[in-house]
């Protein structure tokens, strides 16, 4: 195992793991950061996405060893259930979740699609988390968290 | 543990009850662990309340949530028989030393029953408050009142007494009384009220606790190897690559189950990869092209005639009438977003698993003769998983884990990969339907006669103590059992007709281990009913929606309909869409209704689709729901479920099938296993019928039972094209297209 210093939500964090970990494993089991999710291990359904600098990416496929400088930031870097930020407020006010394992990679997208496109359209919002899935069939919900938290009516 | 020990623990805690928070830490969830054992006997109010001198209250209920809102809405039914404030209960679920056995969560049961059986103890408890209260008080019962937690005067309610004072004077202990008066609808405070779920902020911070996220000191990860045929036996291994792995710790073989032990995660997957296992040839899987017949042809163990009104054999030889479908539903699975995980620790001769079971309670007696245990050494603490519809891997993980810890004397968590989740968790069972009628010369049914092909259901005292486990069957502990659900219910139905015979066949072994897939047997057995009897309306042209309503008496059945009418702005016509005859992209609206179970929700379905007449594909647009499952706790929480429940089905009836060739499951991942995703999800609106004075029925099973015929009846009206087949792919479609109308 290697040593890798990596910025978490702002810290730097000091980790040991194989150059071929994933990133998920390390944030998960190392620094108990479970936002981030194992669904499939294969960049199908996006239960674990983080930010990379900014950008959401899967990080059951990034391995901790191609971090480098960039930042991370996962769903507990976003808000916490004392101060949750504006699009975690949305899903909570919206009810936007069954069993929430997805969740955290809905967010996750989301706050990516919507630095990009703060206002999108109902379309532009289902295009955005296509390839994020959820299997509780909470997707009506998680299409109204999104417009609220971009200050838009909610029509899903 | 008895009144003694219970006493001895009250005195040394100094208090009732030792909280927890919901939003803690592994290091929390491990004092939970921890928490000692108490009363877990149904019949005591003990077994579900205790209230600390803080005025808080615990509630122990033997139903789990699902990912569904039920820690929310059990807990909103116990404010309000206890009379205290929702936001000082503290829901503990599913934890076997703590909880009462109250039959697994599932077949929507939780409310309906389990949450009666909470109702009876708090309203109990509630009234023994009162009394001690009152005496307190130097008042007659009848001049005290409960309120916000506390016993009052009534003449002067600002004098009170708390509930914590006259909880710690003396363990309220004593029998739930069945016949307990409960609160009346208008004096609810909580229930019928949407109350924001309270698992949903931890859920969105990365806070909540779910199975995967449990930790333990010292704790290994573990990682199954098994073949990919089913029923395979291990013939040797070779683990050498493995020993290299950083991390490995160890391989453990038990007959035919074979696992990795590592330190890290990362470390078990690649010493699992790493790990050479030769498998022997397992059973031969039918050739899915022809599995319905191959389904029909297997051993029936037994018939079961499930409505016999008239004589339908006789009016149906008698008509000259006559109308006759098969249909068919795929095998499919669970599917669920996270693959199974459970956490195990075995020490002092004691095991104790931490576990996502919707069946804590009698897992603990799959699991016994797993590990060689007596059931009395083995706790299970329930704690959220990914959301499971029913039996998926969760029960399996469970037993790897606890086979690991005992095997090797340490904490072991084994989380599944995704393709045990998909290929190797139980499926639901494939079904079969043959259905006939007789029309008279007005176009009304004269006869309906049913045969359904369905797998039978193993139970044990209602118990699934015959399950073929993996782990049990890999390490010399067969079992021949499948736990698939009470699939006979809605094979009857729910109209009043002259002469009606349904007849279930139910086939002695399917050849994957099967289980209860949300709803099952209702879904498939009304897919079935509701599409035939959208062919009879159109046999006798008349407008499918007021064919049925022909043949229903029950106001509630009737309200529903027409509910769902009204949001659809349904447009009544005998045969197709007239306006749908021309171009690629037809659209058409179809109808279904249903009584869950046929004693239960009424529920209809109103579903709007497009249809690509040259590809074959449909677009579900719009879903119109109306749900009458008598008293709602939680409006939102319900119209959730529903919503949830209808997407889900959405997805099953477009696109969900297992695939498999004749050696092993083909379905490994999304890519080979695709379910719904955003850009393909209807809208649904929901219509929720709230009757305050009926008892509560189910909410999570009885919508998906209306889609899959609303779907088909409604591509029928764009296209006139008859799909009797789940799911309804575009090869299937076009085929359909290419039959003359109806046929």
């Amino acid at each position: 195992m290697a040593q890798f210093e990596i910025q978490v939500n702002g810290s730097k964090r000091s980790v040991q793991a194989d150059a071929d970990s994933p990133l998920l494993y390390v944030l998960r089991d190392q620094l108990e950061l479970h936002g981030p999710k194992f669904g499939c291990g294969l960049g199908q359904c996006g239960a674990c996405t983080v930010h990379i600098d900014g950008q959401a990416t899967r990080s059951c496929l990034y391995k901790v060893a191609a971090v480098g400088n960039r930042q991370v930031t996962t769903l507990e870097g976003l808000g916490s259930s004392a101060k949750p930020s504006p699009l975690q407020q949305a899903f909570i006010d919206e009810q936007a979740a069954q069993c929430g394992y997805c969740i955290n990679g809905m967010v996750m997208q989301a706050a990516d699609l919507l630095k990009r496109t703060p206002k999108p359209t109902e379309a532009q919002i289902r295009d955005g988390l296509a390839t994020n899935l959820c299997r509780c069939g909470t997707h009506q919900r998680i299409v109204r968290a999104v417009q609220r938290a971009s200050g838009q009516p909610v029509t899903a | 543990m008895n009144t003694m020990d219970r006493r001895a623990f009250l005195a040394s805690s100094g208090a009732l009850v030792v909280g927890f928070s919901w939003a803690g830490t592994a290091a929390a969830a491990a004092a939970q662990a921890l928490s000692p054992a108490k009363a877990v006997d149904k019949a005591r109010i003990e077994s579900f309340i205790a209230i600390g001198g803080d005025g808080r209250a615990t509630v122990y209920v033997g139903k789990v949530d699902l990912g569904n809102g039920s820690r929310t809405a059990l807990a909103q039914l116990a404010a309000d028989e206890l009379d205290l404030p929702f936001d000082r209960i503290t829901m503990v679920m599913g934890d076997t030393a703590t909880t009462p056995d109250q039959w697994l969560t599932g077949a929507s049961t939780t409310i309906g029953q389990g949450g009666m059986e909470l109702r009876r103890a708090c309203a109990t408890a509630r009234a023994a408050l009162l009394v001690r209260g009152a005496a307190k008080l130097g008042l007659a019962v009848e001049d005290a009142g409960c309120r916000d937690g506390a016993v009052f005067v009534k003449a002067d309610p600002a004098r009170r007494v708390a509930y914590g004072e006259l909880a710690i004077s003396a363990p309220l202990e004593l029998a739930v009384d069945p016949k307990v008066v409960l609160k009346k609808p208008a004096d609810y405070q909580w229930i019928g009220k949407s109350i924001p779920r309270v698992d949903i902020p931890g859920k969105l911070t990365g806070e909540w606790e779910y199975v995967h996220d449990f930790r333990m000191p010292g704790m290994l990860h573990g990682r199954i190897l098994r073949p990919g045929a089913v029923g395979a036996s291990l013939l040797s291994f070779d683990d050498s690559a493995a020993k290299k792995v950083d991390g490995f710790v160890r391989t453990v073989r038990k007959g035919d189950f074979l696992a990795v032990l590592a330190k890290t995660e990362w470390g078990a997957i690649k010493a699992m990869r790493a790990t050479r296992a030769q498998w022997g040839a397992g059973e031969q899987l039918p050739d899915q092209a022809t599995v319905f017949d191959h389904w029909r042809g297997l051993k029936v163990a037994k018939e079961d005639v499930t409505q016999n009104v008239g004589d339908a054999r006789a009016a149906l030889a008698a008509t000259s009438r006559k109308v006759q479908a098969r249909y068919d539903f795929a095998v499919q699975t669970h599917a669920s977003m996270g693959p199974s995980c459970a956490v195990a620790d075995f020490r002092d001769g004691r095991l104790t698993v931490w576990s996502a079971s919707q069946a804590t309670h009698s897992l603990v007696t799959e699991i016994a003769p797993i590990v060689g245990l007596a059931p009395e050494k083995i706790r299970i603490v329930y704690l959220e998983g990914s959301g499971c519809y029913g039996r998926n891997g969760h029960e399996d993980a469970s037993a790897d884990a606890a086979l690991l810890a005992v095997l090797t004397g340490q904490p072991v968590r084994v989380q599944w990969m995704r393709d045990d989740e998909m290929a190797r968790s139980p499926k639901s069972p494939p079904r079969s339907i043959d259905l006939e009628a007789a029309l008279d010369e007005r176009g009304d049914i004269a006869a309906w006669q049913g045969d359904f092909w369905i797998a039978l259901n193993h139970i044990v005292a209602f118990k699934p103590l015959d399950f073929p486990l993996l782990a049990a069957a890999e390490t010399g502990v067969p079992r021949s059992g499948n736990w698939v659900g009470f699939l006979f219910q809605n094979s009857g139905l729910g109209y009043v007709l002259p002469n009606v015979r349904v007849n279930t066949r139910h086939v002695e072994k399917a050849f994957f281990r099967s289980a209860h897939l949300r709803s099952p047997g209702r879904i498939e057995n009304t897919f079935a009913n509701e599409s035939f009897i959208d062919e009879l309306a159109f046999v006798a042209k008349v407008d499918p929606a007021e064919y049925r309503l022909r043949y229903l008496k029950d106001p509630r059945a009737v309200e529903v309909i027409q509910k769902a009418m009204a949001r659809a702005k349904w447009q009544p016509r005998a045969g197709i869409n007239p306006t749908a005859a021309s171009g690629d992209i037809v659209r058409g609206r179809g109808i279904s209704y249903l009584r869950y179970s046929n004693n239960n929700t009424y529920v209809a379905a109103v579903a709007e689709v497009a249809v690509n007449r040259k590809t074959g594909d449909i677009r579900v647009e719009r879903v119109c729901i109306a749900h009458d499952c008598g008293l709602v706790v939680s409006p939102d929480g319900t119209i959730n479920q529903i919503e949830g429940g209808t997407i889900q089905t959405v997805s099953r009836t477009l696109l969900e099938a297992v695939r498999w060739d004749r050696r092993e499951v083909l379905s490994r991942d999304w890519a080979s296993y695709p379910i719904i995703r955003h850009d393909q999800v209807p809208r649904v609106e929901v219509d929720l019928i709230a009757r305050s004075d009926q008892p509560t029925f189910a909410a999570g099973e009885p919508t998906p039972c209306a889609i899959p015929a609303a779907i088909g009846n409604a591509v029928f009206d764009a296209t006139g094209a008859r799909l009797r087949e789940v799911p309804f792919t575009p090869d299937r479609v076009r085929a359909a297209l290419l039959r003359p109308v109806g046929a």
